[in-house]
C-alpha cells in the first residue's frame, strides 16, 4: 500500500502523536517517558494497528504522552488513513 | 450531561470519575474541520475500550447535512453508544432522515433499536416545531436546548438572567412531557460565576428540566445539589405514598396526609421525588420495597 508523509494526534497529556513516513518493513521510533515500562506494549500496539489496516511497510515516530491503548489505535489509525488516503478503519 | 471534546482523549479517559449521568462526547463544534477523521476515530475507540461503568455515553455527531454527519453515525452505532444527539434540529424530518441512517448500520450489525436518539433545538424553527421534533420517533429519549445558536438566530444577546430563553426553555418542557420523554437546558459556560450558574439551575429544575448540560466536572455538584429533594420533601413524599397505599388496600380513593387532601396530582409529584431521591443515592430503592 502506497503511504505518504502523514501526522495525527497531540502533545497534550494523554495523547499520542504519531507521524508515518514511508519505509521498508516497520520501523517505530518512540519518546515516552514511560518507554522503560510500557515501550514495547506500545510499539507492539502501533504495528498490530498498522498490519491490522494493511501497512507493512512504513516509518513511524512517536511522542506519547501517556496515552491509553485505545488512544494509540485511534491515532495510529487517523495517521495510516491521511497516509494512505483511504478509509482503511473501518471493522 | 457532561461536554467533553471528542478530539481530546485525556479528557474522555477521565470523565467519568467526576460521576456525571452522562457523558456527550463533541465531535461537532469543538472539533475543527480538519480533526474531525481524528476525532471520530478516537470516539469510536474510547467507546468501545474505556470502561465508563453506568454512565450513559451520548455523542454529539456532526449535521447529517455536512460530509461528517453519517460517517460518524456509523462510527458510533458500530461502537455501540447509548444515544445520538443530534444538532441543530430544526424538523421531525431530520430526526427520521437519522432514524433511517442508523437502522441502516444497526441492521448490518444485527442490533436494530438500541440506539436512541436526542435532538438538541437551537433555532426558533426548531422551537416552533419542538413537539414535532420530540415525537417523531420512538427512539426519541429527550430534547435539549442549545442557547448559543438560538440566541444568535433570534439576533439577541445571552443575559445572566435568561429572559430571551424562557419561551424556548418552557416550549422544550411542555414538547418533551407531551411526547413523554425527557428534556435537558442548555450549558452555562461561565465557569467564574458560580452563584450565576446555581440560580440558573434553580430556574430550570422549577421550570420543568430533567437535567442540565455542563461543560466542566467543577458544574456537577451544583446540579446534584439543586436536583437532589431534600429530607422535609422526601420524608413528605414518602408519607404520602405511604397513606395512598393504605388507602388503596382498604379501597379508598382520596385520603388526607396532615390535613390536606392528597388526589392523583399530588401522588405523582410524590413518586418523582422519591425517584429522584433514588437517582441522587439519598434513598435506597431496595429498602422501599
Amino acid at each position: 500500500m502506497e503511504i505518504k508523509n502523514a501526522m495525527a494526534g497531540t502533545l497534550e497529556s494523554g495523547d499520542i502523536m504519531v507521524r508515518i513516513a514511508p519505509g521498508d518493513g516497520l520501523q517505530v521510533d518512540l519518546q515516552s517517558s514511560v518507554s522503560a515500562r510500557f515501550g514495547r506494549q506500545i510499539k507492539s500496539v502501533i504495528t498490530e494497528t498498522l498490519r491490522g489496516l494493511g501497512i507493512e511497510n512504513a516509518y513511524v515516530q512517536a511522542t506519547d504522552k501517556g496515552a491509553l491503548d485505545c488512544t494509540i489505535r485511534a491515532r495510529v489509525t487517523a495517521a495510516a488513513v491521511r497516509a494512505t488516503g483511504k478509509d482503511v478503519w473501518k471493522d | 450531561m457532561m461536554f467533553v471534546p471528542g478530539n481530546n482523549p485525556g479528557m474522555m479517559a477521565d470523565a467519568h470519575i467526576y460521576g456525571p449521568d452522562s457523558i456527550m462526547l463533541d465531535l461537532e463544534d469543538s472539533v475543527t474541520m480538519a480533526e474531525k477523521d481524528a476525532a471520530r476515530l478516537l470516539v469510536y475507540n474510547a467507546l468501545k475500550s474505556i470502561d465508563y461503568g453506568g454512565t450513559e455515553m451520548v455523542v454529539r455527531i456532526n449535521p447529517l447535512s455536512t460530509p461528517y454527519g453519517k460517517k460518524d453515525v456509523e462510527a458510533v452505532v458500530k461502537a455501540g453508544v447509548d444515544v445520538i444527539r443530534m444538532p441543530k434540529t430544526e424538523t421531525a424530518d431530520e430526526v427520521r432522515e437519522l432514524e433511517a441512517e442508523i437502522v441502516k448500520v444497526e441492521t448490518e450489525l444485527g442490533c436494530v433499536g438500541r440506539t436512541r436518539i436526542m435532538a438538541a433545538i437551537e433555532s426558533a424553527l426548531g422551537i416552533v416545531n419542538a413537539f414535532e421534533i420530540a415525537s417523531a420517533s420512538t427512539r426519541m429519549m429527550g430534547i435539549a436546548l442549545g442557547a448559543e445558536d438560538y440566541t444568535a438566530n433570534l439576533k439577541t444577546p445571552r443575559t445572566p438572567e435568561g429572559s430571551e430563553l424562557l419561551l424556548a426553555r418552557e416550549t422544550i418542557v411542555v414538547a418533551a412531557r407531551a411526547a413523554g420523554i425527557a428534556c435537558f437546558d442548555t450549558v452555562y459556560s461561565n465557569l467564574d460565576d458560580m452563584e450565576t450558574f446555581r440560580k440558573e439551575v434553580e430556574l430550570i429544575k422549577n421550570l420543568g428540566f430533567d437535567g442540565k448540560s455542563i461543560i466542566n466536572p467543577r458544574q456537577i455538584e451544583v446540579v446534584n445539589e439543586v436536583f437532589a429533594p431534600k429530607q422535609k420533601d422526601i420524608d413528605k413524599a414518602l408519607r404520602i405514598i405511604a397513606a395512598i397505599k393504605e388507602a388503596r388496600a382498604k379501597g379508598s380513593g382520596v385520603i388526607a396526609v396532615n390535613g390536606k387532601m392528597v388526589d392523583r396530582p399530588v401522588v405523582l409529584r410524590a413518586e418523582r421525588v422519591v425517584a429522584l431521591a433514588i437517582a441522587s443515592g439519598i434513598l435506597n430503592e431496595e429498602e422501599l420495597s
